[in-house]
């Protein structure tokens, strides 16, 4: 016993396992068993409907594409903040997180506000032919928004930490600037940037308020997965959301196991 | 470095200022259309037909309403995730148990749920159809479609913020001080109150401002257990979409304004913590919520 010098142990994990167990692991359980009680043929044939599996494949779909944007773009503008030196400098740094405070309506009216259109940026794309909003592309738009930080924020730090004196020896060896991007810091970067698109993903799958607003929410065309739950609370076929809800229960599981074991390669990678 | 080592021309990198400054633009671009436009609609929106408009939706009896059962819900919830994340973190830092990374997981795993599931489960649990439903009924407690379901929802969605912070943060001190502290006789309460706290302050500060941004803020989870009843179960989010779908643009972006303005407080907020504390705060882990 001799590790448990400090008191207070007891206490500690008691308070923190009841309040979790209260406030995570029951509901969670409630949700497992209402879900289990339709049977596998119940859960096929909600799942299986047309809408849903719409629905289904558009979360997928737009948030794996808004992750991959997000990406891209996420390590363009670590890259920049951190390698750079330029006017409002510290106050683009700080917006970054802005996705994070924005309460998600607000961002959702908002951006409809732009892409509609007849919106601030709707009005541009519109001769061209160009919807965004209550289109499949609105639900992109939306997701890019809040997902964004996340790339950001796992690529900074580590690219922070990264020795200049490698990419000066790649270059002294003469390789181009894209050359020494590819090869040798890429590589450096990549389980940051990995645990970035999988955190955004996780965000855009699940994501409800920014998105509904500019979806439009037409079945089959612009509706998303969660909305597909809520319309099925509004229907008060609660068996039908339990399954869909389990659906995306499963999915934030898979992504946070994967989101662990990316952090633990990190870890070993940043110890080499 | 290349004067010394004398690299003939030909094979010396062009280091052209053009990269940069391509770079540069894309980037600052991409915040300026992605970033700064969606804030600037907030407030033109709300102005768009007048100061007077403005004010008489922020002052409105159904927007005061959402505005003061907004501070009640993050006045209750806010407080609980902290007393949690304090306790977790005391545990999950300063003793060694099985289970841990388990445990650690599971703290961190409603800010992976959808806010739509995190409603749904509670429905589940205590609607007209839920587990313990029948039995509240029978007792006449409503707890869905009230202000109890709208405070546990947001707890659910909250519930990593304060704990998130202080666990890195309390791994990388260490336990010597407060071991030292013990061993000179110093009780529990002592301990936390005078050895921990002042180490752990700015951190628990930190996590405690996102916590209630988000508090304040949530809409898809306390969407699903509001029940929407005007000036009774509606928080500020709830209110904006009430609005909206009336065609009140004015007005939803007035109220949104209020939530806009909350947003960037947290955020300039946090940026001081981050410049003035920034050693207290150093083992934060570097990922979002």
């Amino acid at each position: 016993m001799s590790r448990r010098v400090l008191p207070g142990f007891g206490l500690s994990l008691g308070y923190t396992l009841a309040y979790l167990g209260l406030i995570v692991f029951l509901p969670l359980a409630a949700l497992l068993v209402k879900a289990s009680g339709m049977g596998l043929d119940g859960l096929w044939t909600t799942l299986s409907a047309p809408p849903v599996l719409a629905a289904l494949r558009l979360s997928f779909g737009a948030a794996l594409l808004s992750a991959f944007v997000n990406a891209v773009v996420g390590l363009l503008v670590a890259w920049v903040l951190v390698r750079y030196s330029f006017p409002g400098r510290r106050l683009f740094d700080a917006l970054v997180d802005l996705p994070f405070a924005l309460p998600t309506a607000v961002a959702g009216i908002a951006l409809t506000a732009l892409y509609a259109p007849k919106g601030w940026i709707g009005e541009w794309l519109a001769p061209l032919g160009i919807k965004v909003a209550f289109t499949p592309l609105g639900v992109l738009v939306a997701m890019i928004f809040v997902g964004f930080p996340f790339v950001v924020r796992t690529v900074q730090p580590v690219l922070e930490s990264l020795d200049r004196d490698i990419e000066e020896a790649a270059t002294t060896l003469g390789a181009s600037r894209l050359q020494t991007f590819m090869r040798v810091l890429l590589p450096l970067l990549l389980p940051a940037l990995l645990t970035g698109f999988a955190l955004a993903l996780a965000r855009a799958v699940g994501e409800y308020g920014s998105v509904i607003f500019i979806a439009g929410n037409i079945p089959m065309k612009s509706e998303i997965l969660p909305l597909v739950i809520v319309k099925q609370l509004e229907q008060f076929n609660y068996a039908g959301a339990a399954a869909v809800g389990v659906v995306m229960l499963a999915l934030s599981f898979l992504l946070l196991l994967a989101i662990s074991l990316l952090q633990r390669w990190s870890r070993r990678w940043a110890e080499r | 470095m290349e004067a010394v080592l004398k690299i003939p021309a030909h094979a010396r990198p062009r280091r052209s200022r053009l990269v940069p400054g391509l770079l540069i633009a894309a980037a600052l671009g991409f915040l300026l259309l992605f970033l700064v436009l969606p804030l600037a609609a907030v407030f033109v929106e709300a102005l768009r037909k007048g100061l007077g408009t403005y004010v008489a939706a922020v002052v409105h009896p159904e927007a005061i309403a959402a505005i003061k059962l907004t501070l009640l819900v993050a006045a209750i919830a806010v407080p609980l995730n902290t007393v949690f994340g304090v306790a977790a973190a005391w545990a999950m830092t300063r003793f060694d148990f099985r289970g841990k990374a388990l445990l650690g997981a599971l703290i961190d795993l409603p800010f992976s749920v959808s806010p739509v599931v995190s409603g749904l489960i509670y429905v589940l649990l205590f609607g007209a159809q839920g587990w313990f439903g029948p039995w509240l009924q029978a007792h006449d407690i409503k707890l869905i479609f009230a202000v109890p379901g709208l405070v546990l929802a947001t707890v659910f969605v909250t519930l990593p913020f304060v704990a998130r912070e202080l666990i890195p943060l309390m791994q990388s001190q260490g336990s010597d001080e407060e071991e030292a502290a013990r061993v000179l006789g110093a009780s529990g309460w002592q301990i936390f109150f005078r050895v921990t706290l002042p180490n752990i302050r700015w951190a628990l500060l930190y996590g405690v401002l996102l916590c209630n941004a988000r508090a304040m803020g949530e809409f898809g989870a306390v969407s699903v257990v509001s029940g929407h009843i005007r000036g009774l179960t509606n928080t500020l989010p709830l209110h904006v979409e009430i609005l909206y779908n009336d065609y009140n643009y004015a007005g939803a972006f007035a109220v949104a304004s209020l939530l806009a303005f909350l947003a960037l407080l947290t955020l300039g907020l946090k940026t001081f913590l981050e410049w003035r504390y920034g050693a207290e705060l150093a083992a934060r882990a570097p990922r979002g919520h």
